[in-house]
């Protein structure tokens, strides 16, 4: 009894927040069916407050979306008897497969570097776990290789301005998914900063899935790999018969 | 059109992947060569995964190849015997060549192992096969008659066999070692072998040009469908999409490719063959030689 009044004390000490996130997404589930070819999500939502807004500093807004973690090798290539070859390799623990920040201005300017650390905003900051032999000293060229050969192929970006906000209250923007995207949950977050301390922060997820045909197979291909490999030798062989015997009576 | 591929997990053109099977398709049935030593390279190239790509070209060369059959076994250019001696090595081969890429992938140099393979190989059976083209060109051109085969060592080994289809009556031994040997080879390399067998075939055998064609697509069949299983079930990188896309272009090539080779003479497939190898060959080299535009490379992880 005494420590459930102690604990109404300290909850009633406690701050409210003074502004937060009410959220809405086009859509919540991102279907990939065999005619997938990259998707476009509008990620959209509200400041509620209970108190005027505060007119210095402005409010920004942060959005990222970030797929299922994954692990990767990074090589290196050097010449070594007149041939380029792979000699050093970091093993990068958990990156995420696909990794997109939009902000509503420069990301240096809505985000300090401490918050940036803590809540891991910035792409660099979102690849963990740089896992380099003793025998590299500069294991950060190959997470910065991976940053860089990711945003060429758009699975990283770094959308700076795009998040557009309206009288402080009504922010929006649009993420774009390449077409090579990983089933799982994409991780959605959304900051809203001040003078570059974050002072509210908001999660949900979209879902990436297979549906029809691509989830068929690919469940197939997992779950009783023996099947599907002898139905792809079915499939194949057959289909070579079929064009053979379609190309005899075409020329007949 | 766009069509996303379920287990490579990318979106490419439809037209693109059934126009690259035609091209390969005409390819693998005018020289008997599975084709999946320049599909391979194709695919990595419109960025479908290297596992997937050498996994699913497996099972794509099983169907390119069963329609060549198809039209080679009603022409009668297929010597099912010396093709089932070469099978039996073949497979015992895949199994071996598996157990080494195994080991040199936990040695972490696979990839150049594979190119330097693909350069060596390509390179002097290419050469070879150029070199000896040209003179059989001169030579007809001149007049005088081809020379005969003499006897050589391989007359000389016990376990001899008649290979009717072949006109041969030579020992089981060879044959047998050219199936382990491009059992081997398909394996670490990822294709059906077919552009190793066929010189080996026709130089070391001294088999017929016109059965040496059927009697290789014959044995990569099984060879090809033995590695698709084994990639299914352990690494599941067959991916069946891609490989419809690429076999439904790739069966209509190789039906056209097969009666373009019947039109061509020996001496004229031998070194349109050895052209393209060595055009491979040197794409390769080159890449290996060249400092590439971007060092670093980024690959799933190998496990721990």
């Amino acid at each position: 009894m005494r420590a459930l009044a102690f604990l109404l004390v300290l909850l009633s000490a406690l701050p409210a927040l003074a502004e937060e996130v009410v959220l809405g997404l086009s859509k919540d589930t991102v279907s990939i069916d065999t005619s997938f070819d990259g998707s476009e999500i509008l990620i959209f939502g509200a400041v509620k407050r209970e108190a005027p807004i505060p007119d210095d500093p402005r409010l920004q807004v942060i959005i990222t979306v970030a797929g299922p973690n994954e692990t990767f090798t990074v090589r290196r290539k050097e010449k070594r008897f007149g041939i380029w070859v792979n000699t050093d390799a970091v093993e990068i623990d958990s990156a995420p497969s696909f990794y997109a920040v939009s902000t509503s201005t420069a990301l240096g300017l809505s985000l300090n570097q401490t918050e940036d650390l803590r809540h891991r905003v910035s792409i660099p900051r979102a690849i963990r776990s740089i896992d380099a032999p003793a025998t590299i000293t500069d294991a950060e060229s190959f997470s910065e290789a991976l940053i860089r050969i990711k945003s060429q192929s758009n699975q990283y970006q770094l959308n700076e301005g795009t998040v557009s906000v309206d009288a402080q209250t009504l922010f929006r923007t649009a993420i774009k998914l390449p077409a090579a995207l990983t089933e799982g949950d994409y991780q959605t977050r959304i900051f809203l900063t001040r003078g570059g301390r974050v002072i509210s922060q908001y999660e949900t997820s979209i879902y990436v899935r297979k549906v029809g045909l691509e989830r068929w197979l690919y469940k197939l291909s997992r779950e009783n790999a023996l099947m599907y490999g002898l139905m792809s030798l079915a499939i194949a062989i057959g289909a070579g018969w079929a064009a053979s015997a379609a190309f005899r009576m075409f020329r007949a | 059109m766009q069509i996303y591929l379920p287990i490579a997990e990318v979106s490419v053109n439809a037209f693109l992947l059934l126009g690259l099977g035609g091209i390969v398709g005409i390819l693998s049935g005018m020289f008997g060569v599975g084709g999946g030593f320049l599909m391979t390279p194709l695919l990595f190239f419109i960025g479908i995964p290297p596992a997937v790509a050498v996994a699913t070209e497996a099972n794509q060369i099983v169907a390119s190849s069963f329609s060549g059959v198809l039209a080679h076994l009603k022409r009668k250019t297929v010597d099912l015997r010396m093709g089932t001696v070469l099978l039996i090595g073949g497979l015992i081969g895949a199994a071996l060549g598996v157990l080494i890429f195994n080991y040199l992938k936990a040695q972490g140099q696979v990839d150049l192992l594979v190119k330097l393979c693909y350069v060596v190989f390509l390179g002097v059976i290419g050469g070879l096969m150029f070199i000896e083209s040209l003179n059989a060109i001169r030579k007809t051109k001149s007049g005088k008659p081809p020379a005969r085969k003499k006897h050589n060592w391989v007359h000389g080994l016990p376990f001899k066999m008649r290979f009717r289809v072949s006109g041969l009556y030579i020992s089981v031994i060879p044959p047998l070692l050219v199936g382990v040997s491009v059992g081997i080879l398909a394996a670490i390399m990822g294709v059906g072998g077919g552009f190793i067998m066929v010189p080996a075939m026709i130089y070391l055998l001294g088999m017929p040009t016109k059965v040496v064609v059927g009697t290789s697509l014959f044995q990569i069949i099984f060879v090809t469908a033995f590695t698709t299983m084994l990639h299914a079930t352990t690494n599941f990188t067959v991916d069946v999409v891609l490989a419809v896309l690429l076999l439904v272009g790739g069966v209509i090539g190789a039906q056209i490719g097969t009666r373009i080779g019947v039109k061509l003479k020996a001496e004229q497939l031998r070194i349109l063959l050895a052209i393209m190898v060595l055009a491979v060959c040197g794409k390769l080299a080159l890449d290996l030689l060249l400092m590439p535009s971007e060092l670093y490379s980024v690959g799933a992880a190998e496990g721990h």
